[in-house]
């Protein structure tokens, strides 16, 4: 029977099946931050467990590093005790951290693939949902809670229920000033938060095909904002040229014979999924959201929906009394306060040049603050090499040091009450960059279009 | 883990669909390097104004509900994957949680910290919304040996799906992790059988 790349990848990581029907899943690789790991280690002391393999786990802190002076000491008294206990527990446990200061620290996201860690076929896990952007190499990746984070330190195996099979395939061309973050804010918006839930969706179809890694990312990213427990994309060409020569990618005769492997994992013709929906890349246009979930997004043309297939009216009429909106209206030439370009969703080097490509001699307009972090010391550093940091600092942007930032704001990078913020990032959920701020997510042309214009713009017009 | 078996209390009506982990327990409560306490910021910033003054329109806050069942909208626990979301649930004295569906995550971490995520059909969730609303001291009886969700009001009874590992671990307090323990032969076979492209 012709099998599917996600059931390739689970099956040959299958170590038992139980009765009842859960299975003993093997994890290749585990990734871990402050946040969610001190109580998983504590976890093992009070066991008296040993890190079963010290290999195949990796640490860095992300979520709540300062983005301004990383060489002094963190100020915030719990950030920087979490931050201590992630070094200390690291180097209790033997496990390799790329803490602050390393060039290799950044979001837990961004740097996997850069390094070479994430690959096609492997399991990979993380305390953190947005794990799923590594499906984007053929991986099965997925966020987990901290209970799991001990069973993984303590086994390297999880106990799980195998997740139903959806395809969605995106056709055709996108239009000038549609990217990789269009397409998946539509898709939510089509199917809403909890759409995917229970399903593992692999993304298939030319206009995926012909999106690059950094795209490829995005768009599994933000799988789990449909409810899916991850997202994953066939590797292909694209998916090898990134990887070739990375610092932990397979090298030698070790990489034919990795290739060889991985081309044999896509999904075979006539293989069955649960469900399978598609769409046609020309009906995408930019994608702004309007209200407290990514569900609730639009083209930017579009009016606020006073109900939707996905939304009832009472879903809307709260998220309107947060947003500060208004239903039947538009959102576009809304004014905005902040931007924000960075997360594991736009934090790449693509995402840094197509903002910087929007911008040109442009300027930030009058009363915003517009902050661009990178994803990682890496990304940073390619980014000042090309000079993009000068450019964006000219414009009158911000350029920060790595770190997930005000996308969840659990450092000082927050957004005030009342105000709203362009975000590249995630989720728009209430407060969550910080108590009371407005978020409206875009992609990293979007944000960048607002920055200038102090509105929310149709990134098509100024293209 | 602390086990589940039967449990008759009242309920808190939250008839709110998609509410996500950040409501649940803001990111900025994320810093403790412990499991307790954080039932103190559960829904903080529904709960509490800006100057921490309690919300009096928020159910929490509201005299008149309480009780060890938390009855809430479809997709119930979405967004992150914060375990810290089950622990302050559990922390402020939930046993239960009844939606019509949860976020798979979300639903995974509370069945780890002896909270019941019970999934009803979206007329019973009504059904339960509606006998609070009339009187908000109604009981309800949890049953997981029976797998059955009884409204004391109305008698009806209705029987619920739990997988059979995950029931056996709630009832007799069993963590996952002891049972991968136990399967240490099998997990180490595994390894020295199989072909890894993973790290090399």
């Amino acid at each position: 029977m012709p099998k599917t790349l996600f059931d390739k990848v689970w099956d040959a990581h299958v170590v038992t099946e139980i009765p009842g029907g859960n299975q003993v899943l093997y994890i290749d690789r585990h990734l871990i931050h402050e946040v969610t790991s001190p109580q998983a280690f504590n976890g093992l002391r009070r066991r008296k467990l040993p890190l079963l393999r010290k290999d195949r786990i990796v640490a860095t802190a992300d979520h709540n590093v300062p983005t301004i002076n990383q060489h002094k000491p963190i100020t915030e008294p719990l950030s920087a005790k979490q931050v201590r206990m992630l070094t200390e527990n690291c180097a209790e446990f033997g496990v390799s951290l790329y803490g602050l200061g390393h060039p290799y620290q950044g979001i837990v996201h961004v740097i996997g693939p850069e390094l070479g860690i994430t690959r096609p076929g492997i399991t990979m896990v993380c305390g953190d949902s947005h794990t799923s952007t590594h499906g984007a190499f053929g991986a099965i990746a997925f966020g987990i809670g901290t209970s799991q984070v001990e069973q993984v330190m303590a086994t390297q195996c999880l106990l799980l229920t195998k997740p139903q099979k959806m395809r969605i395939n995106v056709d055709g061309d996108l239009a000038p000033g549609v990217t990789a973050k269009d397409i998946i804010l539509y898709i939510i918006s089509q199917i809403g938060t909890g759409g995917g839930t229970g399903y593992f969706v692999e993304y298939a179809g030319s206009a995926i095909r012909a999106l690059s890694m950094e795209g490829r990312m995005t768009i599994c990213n933000m799988s789990i904002e449909m409810g899916a427990r991850g997202g994953l994309i066939a590797p292909d060409q694209t998916t090898f040229d990134y990887l070739k020569g990375r610092e932990f990618s397979p090298k030698g005769k070790d990489w034919d014979e990795a290739v060889a492997y991985w081309s044999s994992l896509p999904t075979e013709e006539g293989a069955q999924f649960d469900v399978e929906l598609n769409y046609k890349a020309e009906d995408i246009s930019p994608m702004v959201t309007y209200g407290t979930n990514p569900g609730m997004g639009m083209g930017v043309k579009e009016a606020i929906p006073v109900s939707s297939e996905v939304h009832n009216k009472a879903s809307i009429d709260k998220a309107m009394k947060y947003m500060g909106l208004e239903a039947g209206k538009q959102l576009e030439n809304h004014p905005i306060d902040y931007v924000f370009i960075g997360s594991c969703t736009n934090s790449r080097i693509e995402d840094l040049r197509a903002v910087v490509g929007l911008v040109g001699n442009s300027k930030v307009a009058e009363g915003v603050t517009a902050i661009v972090v990178p994803g990682s010391q890496q990304v940073s550093k390619q980014a000042i090499s090309e000079g993009l940091d000068q450019k964006l600092i000219a414009a009158g942007f911000e350029f920060r040091e790595a770190g997930c930032s005000a996308c969840l704001g659990m450092n000082e990078d927050k957004v005030p009450a009342g105000k709203y913020c362009v975000s590249t990032s995630n989720r728009n959920f209430e407060g969550r960059q910080g108590p009371g701020a407005r978020t409206i997510l875009a992609s990293p042309l979007t944000a960048a279009a607002a920055a200038i214009t102090g509105r929310v713009t149709d990134v098509r017009e100024l293209i | 883990m602390k086990p589940f078996t039967k449990l008759t209390s009242s309920a808190v009506p939250l008839p709110i669909e998609d509410v996500d982990t950040d409501q649940i327990i803001p990111a900025r409560f994320l810093k403790a390097v412990t499991r307790d306490g954080f039932g103190e910021n559960l829904f903080r910033d529904w709960r509490f104004d800006k100057l921490n003054q309690p919300k009096e329109d928020f159910v929490l806050n509201n005299p008149t509900y309480s009780g060890q069942i938390l009855v809430a909208g479809a997709n119930f626990g979405c967004g992150s994957s914060r375990e810290h979301a089950a622990w302050a649930i559990g922390d402020y004295g939930f046993r239960v949680v009844v939606s019509s569906y949860f976020a798979d995550i979300f639903r995974g971490n509370a069945l780890n910290n002896g909270i019941l995520p019970l999934v009803v059909s979206p007329s019973l969730l009504d059904e339960i919304l509606q006998t609070i609303e009339v009187n908000p001291a109604a009981a309800f009886t949890i049953d997981l040996e029976a797998q059955t969700f009884k409204n004391e009001t109305t008698g009806t009874v209705s029987t619920f799906d739990i997988d059979s590992y995950k029931k056996t671990c709630l009832i007799n307090g069993y963590d996952d992790i002891d049972y991968l323990l136990s399967q240490s032969d099998l997990i180490d076979k595994f390894e020295r059988e199989r072909i890894d492209f993973s790290l090399k």
